[in-house]
């Protein structure tokens, strides 16, 4: 699908899959699954840096030609986040961020008026803000008119593997943005993410579906050919639902038989 | 100011004393020597690794070394 390229601010990529690397078992696992979901560009969170770490996912992405997306997560206010993005923009070079400004930590759901605040000062300061946003049409707006390049509304809560809950407010975010709309957390399987992909998203992000399955790389081959099935439904638009049935054969030229006379 | 003259400031959350003078590339190197993927930050400013040389630590200091890991 060269000619149907993913096109985020001033960046294009052929693959429409962001993944995550939280909560796989190993980093030899991670890059098997990364590298078999054809992925371009994938997360990373920002900590304190531990001397006794053996080996860096940055190393992974490089090796397998990635780009690096750093997100602000486990941030509670739009301080924090603000000065997360700053240190990934020194960190990794990269003046892309995913933003992620949550409410609490059971539901882990964005704080909307947090989140906003550091949307706007963040694509102020130069940044390519991505925002994690609850699926929430009114917000999104909101996020692409302080100059979000995407907004990306959680199908369910981070990890839950519940699919995309409110597919409604989806078509509805995907009808009014001029921003690629990405599914962001809440894919368990491939059919969550194909639906995504059928609703219109731009492009889907999950870790978890992936890392913490029973054969990541498996999943992460399952996912890339659900978003690639997902897409090219969407774009084939498919036939309205219907209440009846609508036969595909022709009722005319049938052959006249009596009814009770063909012997079986 | 003598020498012997410490300060007391914390690195990553960690209590510490260290020679006065010290400098955030002094600390950071004690970490990491990794020529990339690392940024800091002192009292909530993020320092620019261009100027960590000439960054000399202060009494009460809050630093934070931050690098990339498994996330999102």
């Amino acid at each position: 699908m060269a000619d149907d390229l993913l096109t985020i601010a001033d960046r294009s990529f052929s693959s429409r899959l962001i993944m995550g690397t939280g909560g796989a078992p190993s980093l030899e696992v991670l890059e098997q699954a990364l590298r078999t979901s054809g992925t371009e560009l994938t997360t990373v969170a920002m900590r304190r840096i531990n001397p006794a770490a053996r080996g860096s996912v940055l190393e992974v992405l490089q090796r397998c030609g990635i780009d690096v997306l750093p997100n602000t997560a486990g941030c509670f206010t739009a301080g924090e986040a603000v000065l997360t993005a700053r240190l990934s923009r020194e960190a990794l070079g990269t003046n892309w961020v995913k933003l992620e400004v949550i409410a609490d930590e059971r539901t882990l759901l964005p704080d909307p008026i947090e989140l906003l605040d550091a949307a706007e000062t963040l694509v102020d300061d130069g940044f390519v803000v991505l925002p994690y946003t609850n699926d929430d049409p009114v917000l999104a707006r909101k996020l692409e008119d302080v100059g979000c390049a995407a907004v990306m509304p959680l199908g369910s809560p981070i990890g839950s593997g519940l699919g995309i809950r409110n597919p409604h407010n989806f078509q509805l975010i995907v009808e009014q943005a001029n921003v690629p709309v990405v599914l962001d957390a809440g894919a368990g399987t491939a059919s969550d993410v194909a639906l995504a992909m059928e609703l219109g998203c731009a492009a889907v992000m999950l870790a978890t579906a992936v890392t913490r399955a029973q054969e990541p790389a498996l999943m992460a081959e399952a996912m890339r050919k659900a978003v690639e099935s997902g897409r090219l439904a969407y774009r084939a638009g498919r036939i309205p639902k219907r209440f009846h049935a609508e036969a595909s054969s022709p009722m005319e030229g049938r052959a006249s038989f009596d009814p009770e006379a063909p012997a079986f | 100011m003598t020498a012997a003259a410490t300060i007391r400031l914390t690195v990553n959350g960690e209590d510490r004393s260290l020679p006065g003078g010290v400098t955030l590339a002094q600390v950071v190197t004690e970490l990491s020597a990794a020529p990339s993927g690392v940024a800091a930050a002192v009292n909530e400013a993020v320092v620019p690794r261009s100027q960590w040389d000439a960054t000399v630590l202060a009494d009460a200091d809050r630093v934070e070394i931050l690098t990339a890991v498994q996330g999102g």
